[in-house]
């Protein structure tokens, strides 16, 4: 009997303990809302939920989260609007800096910076999320829709992102990420995943980009060597929207109609996604083009393994600078996959080893290797290669990504 | 000789101490620091409950109230700082080299920040805006702002952050109202973070490392740290690292500008600090050029990149990211992007010299 009552008290103090520790805050809209916004994510306890009532929310200055184990819940990403089209300071709508944090259900329009930002989170997530800046397409938008960076455990799912001048969702050198079952619309780059390990990008529609889903490694950053990225069940499809990127960022070189695109990173599988009217080309494999300075960097991707793929019409607009050197060889319409054939010089001279070598294996897709090296080498003997069984052969597959947030911790 | 001693009858005695209860009891400005105070859980309602001050309204520091100025200071859109440091009674700090000194627990740094009516006469017609506590708790540093009340005659706790309309006359005579903003208690956090934790950033060897004008004459801060106790483990000041005063122009000009990003950028652009993530470091100590900018291209700069592909590109300073941004007051442009709605211009021009004299 003792040790019955126990058994059962227990747990109930546990529970009861939990719930006291747990509080909801609303924030409803209305006077003073945005005041009693900014003191709600202050004053946050571990446990606790924000919620966010439906309306709009006018806000002055970015707001910021840095108490762990909070969630910030709105009414729906139609129903509660934080705007921040009169912001006057910060360099982002709201910035998570805290560890195992929901954001869900809500939407940043118009933030002057990037829209939804962590920092340095363990176990971030945004779901069920919009943000778009409401003039569509424009330079002065700002860079980043969502935009975790230096984070790990990073789960974005059922977002919405429009008129990101850089990239709609971003993931920069950050480790373990799923992007999925999003829609990144008329931004420069659709989805980005950049100098970041382990990610799953997976049924997103990336439309009206001017790039629909890019994978990148650049220098002279604090984390470089991405790697083990897998793009899968994705539609990338009409990605025409001109690049509206200020020139100086990297992002601004992508052409409009560009579907998939590979820079550097290592270990890159692109497979069962669907791909049509990207005018440039469906899918680029690349070195990175400039000059750096940075003697940890590798320029060139190593490993990347093209397969299972459907290619619709594409590569009857092959835009700008890129396009004009890729199409100035393939002529047009561009391959379905494009691969600048870039190598190290030693490699060149030598053999690539198997894992660092690209893999296409696409029986009813075009192909070209533009062997950009022989064309800088040996101007007057030189030829690309259109033939895709040259490339034959497969890269052993990452193992899904595991998030812990994923399994209701 | 046998011991004699009054003893005052009991009523006397009762009512000097109810008349000293009184006295204690009575709003007069508080006379002595409160470690307690500083110690607390919750920071006090009133600026002056922690008596920093003898006189709160002249900023006159109450006694193991030291005050001080750095070589080179953070711009706060021309806000004028009074800067204070507390240590508990018989204990120091630990100097440190390159980072802001180990300050005990319950030590606190108080900073004032006020504007006067017309820069021409910068002594006279002062109004406090607001002024900010750094108190040492033994889980670490807290951070809390206090907004002065219309009378000048103490401030209140701020935790949500505040406008603030303020009127003056610029140096060079010409009217300028603005809104300046008081941060709120994240907005601290922003720039006052060192591996996710908060620290000052100010009482920096190399920053303090220079004279101050004490009531018992000028002397060097460092010196007069280490004389009165409160900094332990410090070299003499002539072998203490040292930035100069940005605004001198018989130092060299390249310590100058690099003293100035020091202040301004490098509390987020380091390696340890919240812009981590752009590679770009601008630490007094950082050597490698492309670290601190030069020929460095943007990560996530966006449209804070305007039309130029490098931070610095040497020799021309206007396709310089780094000109560009500190120029800037629009928001997601301007760096510092908290902390200041106005520009500088003359730390614009000292920057534009440092990178049109770079060789190319």
């Amino acid at each position: 009997m003792h040790l019955r009552l126990r058994h059962l008290l227990l747990p109930a103090l546990l529970l009861s303990a939990a719930s006291a520790l747990a509080a909801e805050v609303a924030v409803e809209a209305g006077d003073g809302a945005t005041e009693r916004l900014v003191e709600a994510l202050i004053m946050a306890k571990p446990g606790d939920t924000i919620a966010i009532g439906a309306g709009r929310f006018e806000l002055k200055e970015g707001l910021s989260l840095q108490v762990d184990d909070v969630r910030v819940k709105g009414a729906g990403p139609d129903a509660t609007v934080l705007s921040f089209a009169g912001q006057t300071g910060s360099g982002e709508g709201l910035l998570v800096t805290s560890n195992r944090v929901v954001l869900e259900d809500f939407a940043v329009e118009d933030p002057k910076g990037d829209g939804i930002k962590s920092k340095g989170s363990d176990q971030i997530t945004f779901r069920n999320l919009r943000v778009v800046w409401t003039g569509g397409p424009k330079e002065s938008n700002g860079a980043y829709g969502v935009y975790p960076v230096s984070s790990q455990h990073v789960l974005i799912d059922g977002v919405t992102v429009s008129g990101a001048s850089d990239a709609g969702i971003y993931v920069g050198q950050s480790q373990d990420i799923v992007v999925s079952n999003s829609r990144a619309e008329y931004n420069v780059a659709g989805i980005e995943i950049e100098n970041s390990a382990r990610a799953d990008v997976y049924r997103n529609v990336a439309t009206h980009n001017a790039g629909g889903i890019l994978v990148f490694d650049l220098p002279n950053l604090p984390v470089q060597g991405g790697h083990d990225i897998r793009v899968f069940d994705n539609d990338v499809v009409d990605n025409d929207t001109g690049n509206f990127a200020p020139k100086g960022n990297t992002v601004a070189m992508v052409p409009k109609g560009m579907g998939i695109m590979v820079m550097a990173n290592r270990n890159v599988h692109v497979f069962g996604n669907r791909l049509s009217g990207n005018g440039t080309a469906h899918v680029l494999i690349a070195a990175y083009p400039n000059e750096y300075e940075d003697a940890d960097y590798m320029f060139v991707p190593r490993g990347v393994y093209v397969h299972d793929n459907e290619y619709g019409a594409g590569g009857n607009a092959p835009d700008g600078e890129v396009g004009k050197i890729i199409s100035d060889i393939s002529g047009t319409p561009v391959p379905d996959i494009v691969w600048d054939g870039v190598t190290r010089i030693p490699e060149y001279f030598s053999w690539v080893r198997p894992e660092n070598r690209v893999y296409v294996s696409e029986p009813k897709a075009t192909f070209i290797n533009l062997k950009m090296i022989s064309q800088m080498l040996l101007p007057w003997g030189w030829w690309p290669d259109r033939d895709a069984s040259g490339y034959a052969g497969s890269l052993p597959e990452p193992a899904p990504v595991k998030l812990p947030q994923d399994s209701g911790a | 000789m046998p011991r004699s001693r009054r003893r005052w009858p009991a009523g006397l005695r009762r009512a000097i101490q109810v008349l000293a209860a009184l006295f204690l009891l009575a709003p007069l400005p508080a006379y002595a620091v409160s470690d307690d105070v500083i110690l607390a859980d919750t920071p006090p309602r009133q600026l002056s409950a922690f008596g920093f001050f003898d006189d709160l309204a002249a900023q006159k520091p109450a006694e193991g109230v030291i005050p001080f100025r750095l070589n080179t200071p953070l711009f706060s859109d021309g806000a004028l700082k009074d800067r204070f440091v507390y240590l508990p009674a018989g204990k120091a700090a630990a100097h440190d080299a390159t980072e802001a000194f180990d300050f005990p627990v319950g030590s606190a740094l108080i900073k004032t920040f006020s504007f006067p009516a017309d820069y021409r006469e910068p002594d006279k017609d002062i109004r406090r805006i607001e002024t900010r506590v750094l108190l040492r708790h033994a889980d670490g540093w807290q951070a809390w702002a206090y907004l002065w009340n219309s009378e000048q005659t103490d401030a209140a706790l701020k935790i949500a952050g505040a406008t603030v309309p303020v009127s003056t006359v610029t140096a060079g005579g010409t009217p300028l109202d603005f809104a300046y903003s008081v941060p709120n208690k994240n907005q601290c956090k922003a720039c006052h973070a060192l591996d996710n934790a908060i620290v000052p950033l100010g009482p920096k060897a190399r920053n303090l490392n220079g004279p101050f004008p004490y009531a018992s004459g000028e002397e060097n801060q460092l010196a007069h740290w280490a004389a009165a106790g409160i900094l332990a483990g410090a070299p003499p000041p002539a072998e203490a690292p040292a930035v100069p005063d940005w605004r001198d122009e018989t130092a060299p000009l390249d310590a100058r500008a690099r003293a100035w990003l020091d202040v301004n950028c490098a509390h987020c652009h380091r390696a340890e600090g919240p812009a981590s993530n752009s590679g770009l470091f601008l630490t007094f100590g950082e050597k490698d050029p492309v670290r601190y900018g030069v020929r460095k291209r943007p990560v996530a700069a966006g449209k804070g990149a305007g039309a130029n592909e490098f931070d610095i590109l040497p020799g021309e300073p206007d396709d310089s990211i780094l000109v560009y941004r500190v120029r800037s007051v629009e928001p997601g442009v301007m760096m510092p992007e908290l902390g200041r709605h106005l520009a500088d211009p003359d730390a614009v021009a000292l920057l534009r010299a440092w990178i049109a004299a770079m060789d190319d």
